[in-house]
């Protein structure tokens, strides 16, 4: 007979109060965000609407979102060959490049922006004058530990080496490899990070506020300082945009009717 | 004239001398096994002729070309592995589409092809599902279909049943040999399994600790194996250290009437070689024992379907033999027989060096 699944009372209290911790702050930032800027009562949509006119909003918005976009194509770009090469090639530097990739975690992004502002200082305006420059290069450093530790255990999750010489007996070359056969095996992988470096490039505030740029936790912070209710509305929509924007991701990612990549068999 | 040749091949990983000058002609349509233990250099081999690994020293030839520094992916070697190794993310069908995908091949051709393939190996219904609904044999199978569908020179087999259960392993040995003589295509295989190799070779070369001890037909390999390891290596082997004496070889005190004896130095140091289904086993009767007759007692007793093994102790010689079960039933555990040594199926070889042990596989 197959048991019957029940959920022990003290299960059920954490699961109610791990809810509660989540949710009741949203719901008090969503009653609050009903609130009249002017007149301090319930119930109005005045301040959603204040939110979505605002050109600063949309604007930062865009520069935040373009931001992580770019920041995932260059991570990616740049660290699924190289953990690729590594697995394959020379597996002794595995340890090394993990090392490496703790130090945007142990560096504090104050101490790291205030060295990449230094260090790049003089160099040509399209670069240091611009998000899409100087802060991408910030982001693809920060999200190096969480590239790198998704991909890796990715790429450790299946036989790296016999993938790729079935495929190179078969007659591709490595690009050809690494594209259809390594990539949609470690295409979880590659989601997780990219996710990862989503919430981070979308959330961040220090590196954009020493380095002068408008994006969107700045914006947020702005409204914070100088507005009341309809920094609640903001804070909301911002939560709600970035789970849209990791749901998207997932959609996009997922291949249609692809299933999960098992490596079948013991070994 | 040779289609496939290892000319002088040598590699060495730090001090380790993985390959000592490998040769190796094989004509076009043959089939070879190359059989040793773990880290005889069989697998070094295999991934030389591959193109995933370069020799030290040596040439790799196919077909009058040589392909020593060719990339694998240029080389057009079919290559099935012994990991499983099918790409997860593709069906059976994608995965042996893969290679005609490479070369460009239209749409209609392909299909064709690989509907051929799946065929063949027995595996037309299956094409459409993926590595991880399969069963161990049947990736295998996919595997080597993705492998043939290339239309490689030479196919290339490293172990490919180590992975399955005893009987798929002899399933699929004896399929892999039927499409190999049915497309008449050069093969490789490299396997530690000493049966699988004679069971399905044209050739099987036994390798040890980097050379080829010995090459030849299975049969050859297994009458008149021409080292100690190879006769230790393949197939059960009594063996008794000697000397050469006047009609036969002396084994401690022992004097056995050996005729492959004659002619040979007196004093020769020697290895007595005797197939365990040779030797003639009996109730002793009491009578003291003669010529090549050994007398002791059964300790054990193995049971291997039509025959079983005894293990013979007496006079500090132990003797295997294996007689046909039903005589052996008359024969329990305790019972003193006497072991006769034919005095022509023995074989003799010089002994220069200690005979390097053999070790298990994993």
């Amino acid at each position: 007979m197959k048991p019957r699944r029940f959920i022990a009372p003290s299960a059920l209290f954490w699961l109610l109060l791990a809810g509660a911790y989540f949710l009741i702050p949203l719901v008090a930032t969503f009653l609050f965000s009903l609130k009249s800027n002017q007149t301090g009562k319930c119930c109005t949509a005045a301040n959603y609407s204040w939110v979505i006119h605002n050109h600063g909003f949309w604007e930062s918005l865009k520069i935040s979102a373009l931001l992580a976009l770019e920041t995932i194509v260059i991570s990616l770009a740049l660290f699924v060959p190289t953990i690729y090469w590594v697995h394959l090639k020379v597996p002794r530097l595995r340890p090394v490049i993990a090392f490496l990739a703790l130090i945007p975690f142990v560096i504090p992004p104050i101490v790291m922006v205030v060295g990449l502002l230094r260090f790049f200082k003089g160099t040509p305006d399209w670069f240091y004058a611009k998000p899409w420059g100087f802060l991408a290069g910030a982001y693809v450093i920060l999200a190096f530990p969480y590239m790198f530790f998704s991909l890796d255990a990715g790429f450790r999750s299946i036989d790296v080496h016999t993938l790729t010489e079935a495929s190179q007996s078969l007659g591709a070359k490595w690009t050809t490899t690494l594209f259809k056969v390594i990539l949609p095996n470690i295409r979880s992988a590659a989601l997780a990070a990219s996710f990862l470096t989503l919430a981070i490039v979308m959330g961040e505030f220090t590196i954009a506020n020493l380095s002068a740029f408008n994006t969107f936790p700045i914006f947020i912070q702005y409204v914070n300082e100088s507005q009341g209710f309809p920094a609640g509305a903001l804070t909301l929509l911002s939560f709600g945009i970035t789970w849209a924007a990791m749901l998207s991701l997932l959609l996009v990612g997922r291949k249609r009717g692809a299933r999960s990549a098992v490596i079948a068999g013991g070994r | 004239m040779a289609f496939l040749e290892l000319q002088n091949l040598h590699r060495d990983f730090g001090t380790v001398k993985a390959l000592d000058g490998i040769e190796i002609q094989l004509g076009e349509g043959e089939f070879l096994s190359l059989l040793g233990p773990s880290g005889c250099g069989k697998t070094t081999a295999l991934r030389l002729v591959a193109g995933f690994d370069r020799p030290n020293e040596g040439r790799i030839v196919v077909d009058g070309k040589d392909v020593t520094n060719v990339a694998p992916n240029k080389r057009d070697m079919g290559m099935v592995f012994q990991a499983y190794s099918l790409f997860p993310n593709m069906t059976a069908r994608q995965n042996v589409e893969y290679g005609l995908r490479i070369r460009g091949r239209d749409k209609a051709d392909r299909r064709k092809r690989v509907a051929e393939l799946l065929e063949l190996v027995g595996l037309g219904h299956a094409g459409d599902r993926y590595p991880h609904q399969l069963s161990g044999g049947m990736q295998q199978r996919v595997a080597l279909a993705r492998a043939l569908a290339i239309e490689p020179r030479v196919l290339l087999l490293d172990e490919p049943l180590s992975a399955l259960d005893a009987k798929v392993r002899v399933q699929l040995r004896e399929e892999i040999r039927r499409i190999q003589l049915e497309l008449g295509i050069t093969t490789l295989y490299v396997t530690h399994d000493q049966e699988e190799a004679l069971s399905v070779s044209d050739h099987v070369a036994v390798m040890y600790g980097g050379r080829i001890e010995q090459m030849g037909s299975p049969a050859e390999m297994y009458s008149s194996p021409a080292t100690p390891f190879v006769a230790e290596f393949i197939g059960t082997m009594n063996r008794f250290e000697g000397t050469i004496v006047d009609g036969g070889v002396d084994h401690g005190g022992k004097m056995l009437r050996i005729e492959a004896a004659n002619g040979r130095p007196k004093g020769q140091r020697v290895l007595v070689l005797v197939r365990p289904e040779t030797v003639g086993v009996a109730r002793a009767n009491g009578a003291a024992p003669t010529g090549n007759t050994l007398v002791g007692d059964v300790v054990t007793q193995t049971f291997l379907g039509p025959v079983t093994r005894l293990k013979i102790l007496g006079d500090g010689v132990d003797v295997i033999a294996d007689v046909p079960t039903q005589i052996a039933l008359g024969l329990p555990v305790g019972t003193r027989v006497s072991a006769a040594l034919p005095a022509d199926g023995v074989r003799l070889l010089e002994l220069k060096e200690d005979i390097p042990e053999i070790s298990e596989e994993p």
